[in-house]
């Protein structure tokens, strides 16, 4: 089996298993991403993702539905458009892309935005369910202050009790040890086989790292995330050493970075038109958030790495942070997503952007988009950028060719 | 020769240089991308040059309607052809301000005229020709009015909506409270001039600067976006067509590049 069908497979069975849990009447959660799955996974809980289901309906051109039912139902056009299909999802309940089983638990982190403590404090109301929420305020300074780490263990101990209460059982702290070494693995083959495109050319289709990073989400604390990621990292270590490149159809011209979250509804498009000239997005620094890593049984540990998720640091750590990966990766231009749903990430996008040409000199474009609101994207415009980082980069090539 | 084709959102323009690298022809034509207009347009220049067919020997299409355009050689965007064809036009330029139909931009220059970093507007037609356009409909002048009325402008007006559709009705209010059309015109410049500054200060601009587009047409227009800047804004020859220029420049260092 191919790590690609092992992915397909293990998706189906993601939801299935918790469209039947719900039939059987055990309890169903509906997690944040970046949340300390450890405890759920410890408590043996089934997790849905609200956030890859609301991905999986936009990649699947059907988030128009729930976005106007939403807007509907009085919500801002400006609110984050994951939102926006989620709770619309929670009235409509059906998708044609996948079904999922409403919640009986809200388990939310607001260490990836603000918007989700009022997006999952409705879900709670409006479903008269419990929830439980980490606050993990945003670090102001470059390194994550003692306090805040201390913040969060308060909080995950806190949250023991209430998952204790909510599932009237005792927390088994040994299991929780292999969950926490298990999950720990498994982010490590992630990172092991996404740090493959570090390679030249990179084995590794940047998009591809889009796909797989639905399972990096629900899947860190499980037998089959491990097995999957260290199969994934053997296929990019075995076409690595081949020497070969990213696709079969085409050769790797150009390296750059994808700043944000892929733009779901326009997913093809947008990566065909950057396959077409030759470019491969051999990383970006979103899916770096899944490398959770501490010490098993270090809870102080793992509260610091929840609450070191880089959409949650400042300016100047956003920056080292983009500049360390052109390094690494070797790369020759930027395109940064100006994703309307996503306040956090642009806020600070065009400071970045001024910041890194400085110190790098290389090019870069920023290109309006959202992603699963399928309104905020123009084809032609996405294009024309593309094309104008392209002869960029090409002069830049040009002027080292002639040294 | 070489021959550049801009087809624009509003208009269409074919340049065409000679084995010197001079121009030998400029047409343009205000209709753009989704009529036949490049093809009259292409004659034109044709004609004006001395050309058949068989003597071009490079295309390079450039603008909004490139993609489409079947006869080209090369797709080079506008904002590399701006770059080559302002440098080839004018020395020492290092910011490009470019206002069209519905885009607008800011182009940073490097060394040798290189593209070092742009800005362009995005979904919006705030701050481009579109809304110019909508001005003067609303002001009941033509287009290429708007300037010498709002050189007579004794007040200053600010027109603060960012939505083209929107300021329309506020110019509509502002009328019918007895503002004088000059205020007003000079007000829809003054917009314009402020959100292009946005992008200019954004690229992080540098004198000296000039302007192209068909915008640049509009002198009252180019003394708002100096007076914005806070430098002396120069208006590139063929303002319209520097587009096109820029691509026949690329055509013919293209071809020569083969030729070595």
């Amino acid at each position: 089996m191919t790590s690609k069908e092992m992915l397909n497979h293990l998706v189906a069975k993601h939801y299935e298993g918790a469209l039947q849990a719900k039939k059987e009447g055990r309890p169903v959660v509906w997690a944040t991403s970046i949340c300390p799955q450890e405890l759920l996974e410890t408590m043996g809980l089934v997790t849905v993702y609200p956030e890859n289901h609301a991905a999986a309906i936009g990649a699947r051109k059907e988030a128009l539905t729930f976005i106007e039912h939403s807007e509907a139902e009085g919500y801002s056009a400006d609110i984050c458009s994951y939102a926006r299909v989620n709770m619309g999802y929670a009235d409509i309940r059906h998708a044609e892309a996948q079904d999922i089983p409403l919640p009986d638990l809200i388990f939310c982190c607001s260490n990836i935005c603000n918007t989700v403590i009022k997006w999952y404090e409705n879900l709670a109301k409006k479903l008269n369910i419990p929830l439980i929420m980490f606050d993990m305020p945003f670090n102001h300074t470059y390194e994550v202050p003692a306090h805040s780490v201390k913040y969060m263990r308060g909080q995950i101990e806190y949250a023991i009790k209430q998952l204790e209460d909510f599932t009237k059982k005792k927390f088994d702290y040994d299991k929780f040890g292999e969950v926490m070494k298990l999950s720990n693995a498994t982010c490590e083959w992630w990172k092991k086989a996404t740090d493959w495109a570090k390679v030249k050319p990179s084995p590794l289709n940047g998009f591809d790292m889009f796909n797989y990073m639905a399972m990096i989400v629900c899947m860190r604390g499980n037998e089959d995330g491990h097995k999957l990621f260290k199969l994934w990292h053997d296929e990019m270590e075995a076409k690595a050493k081949k020497g070969k490149g990213p696709w079969n159809s085409a050769e790797e011209k150009y390296r750059i970075i994808w700043d944000g979250i892929a733009c779901w509804p326009h997913l093809a498009v947008t990566f065909k038109t950057l396959k077409k000239y030759g470019i491969n997005m051999v990383t970006s620094t979103y899916p770096e958030s899944w490398n959770v890593r501490y010490e098993t049984n270090d809870l102080s540990g793992m509260a610091k790495a929840y609450a070191s998720n880089y959409a949650n640091r400042n300016l100047d750590y956003d920056t080292d942070n983009m500049k360390k990966l052109v390094d690494d990766f070797s790369v020759e231009g930027i395109v940064y997503h100006s994703n309307r749903s996503c306040k956090l990430m642009d806020f600070r996008q065009y400071e970045v952007q001024r910041r890194i040409a400085e110190a790098t000199g290389i090019p870069s474009v920023v290109f309006d988009g959202d992603q699963t609101d399928p309104r905020n994207f123009s084809e032609a415009q996405y294009e024309t950028r593309i094309q104008a980082l392209v002869e960029m980069m090409e002069k830049n090539k040009e002027a080292k060719r002639r040294g | 020769m070489y021959l550049g084709i801009d087809i624009g959102s509003s208009s269409s323009k074919v340049a065409i240089l000679d084995e010197q690298k001079r121009i030998a022809a400029v047409s343009v034509l205000n209709l753009g991308t989704g009529t036949d207009a490049y093809e009259e347009v292409m004659k034109d220049a044709m004609e004006q040059a001395g050309a058949r067919k068989e003597d071009i020997k490079f295309v390079v299409a450039t603008g909004y309607g490139r993609i489409n355009f079947k006869g080209a050689d090369k797709q080079i965007t506008e904002i590399t052809c701006h770059a080559k064809g302002a440098s080839f036009l004018m020395e020492d330029i290092h910011t490009i301000i470019d206002i069209g139909g519905q885009d607008a931009k800011a182009i940073k220059l490097g060394e040798n005229g290189q593209v070092a970093n742009f800005v362009m507007n995005e979904k919006c037609a705030a701050g481009t020709g579109r809304f110019l356009e909508v001005m003067a409909r609303v002001l009941g002048c033509r287009i290429d009015e708007l300037s010498s009325f709002a050189e007579k402008s004794t007040k200053e007006i600010s027109i603060s909506s960012v939505c083209t559709v929107f300021a329309e009705s506020e110019v509509i209010s502002r009328l019918s409270a007895g503002e004088k059309v000059s205020d007003v015109a000079r007000g829809a410049h003054m917009a314009i001039a402020k959100r292009v500054m946005g992008m200019a200060g954004r690229v992080g601009y540098e004198p000296k600067v000039v302007m192209t587009g068909g915008v640049a047409l509009n002198q009252d227009m180019v003394r708002c976006m100096s007076k914005e800047m806070g430098c002396e804004v120069a208006v590139a020859p063929y303002c319209q067509a520097v587009g096109a220029i820029g691509a026949a420049v690329s055509a013919y260092d293209i071809s020569h590049k083969k030729e070595k």
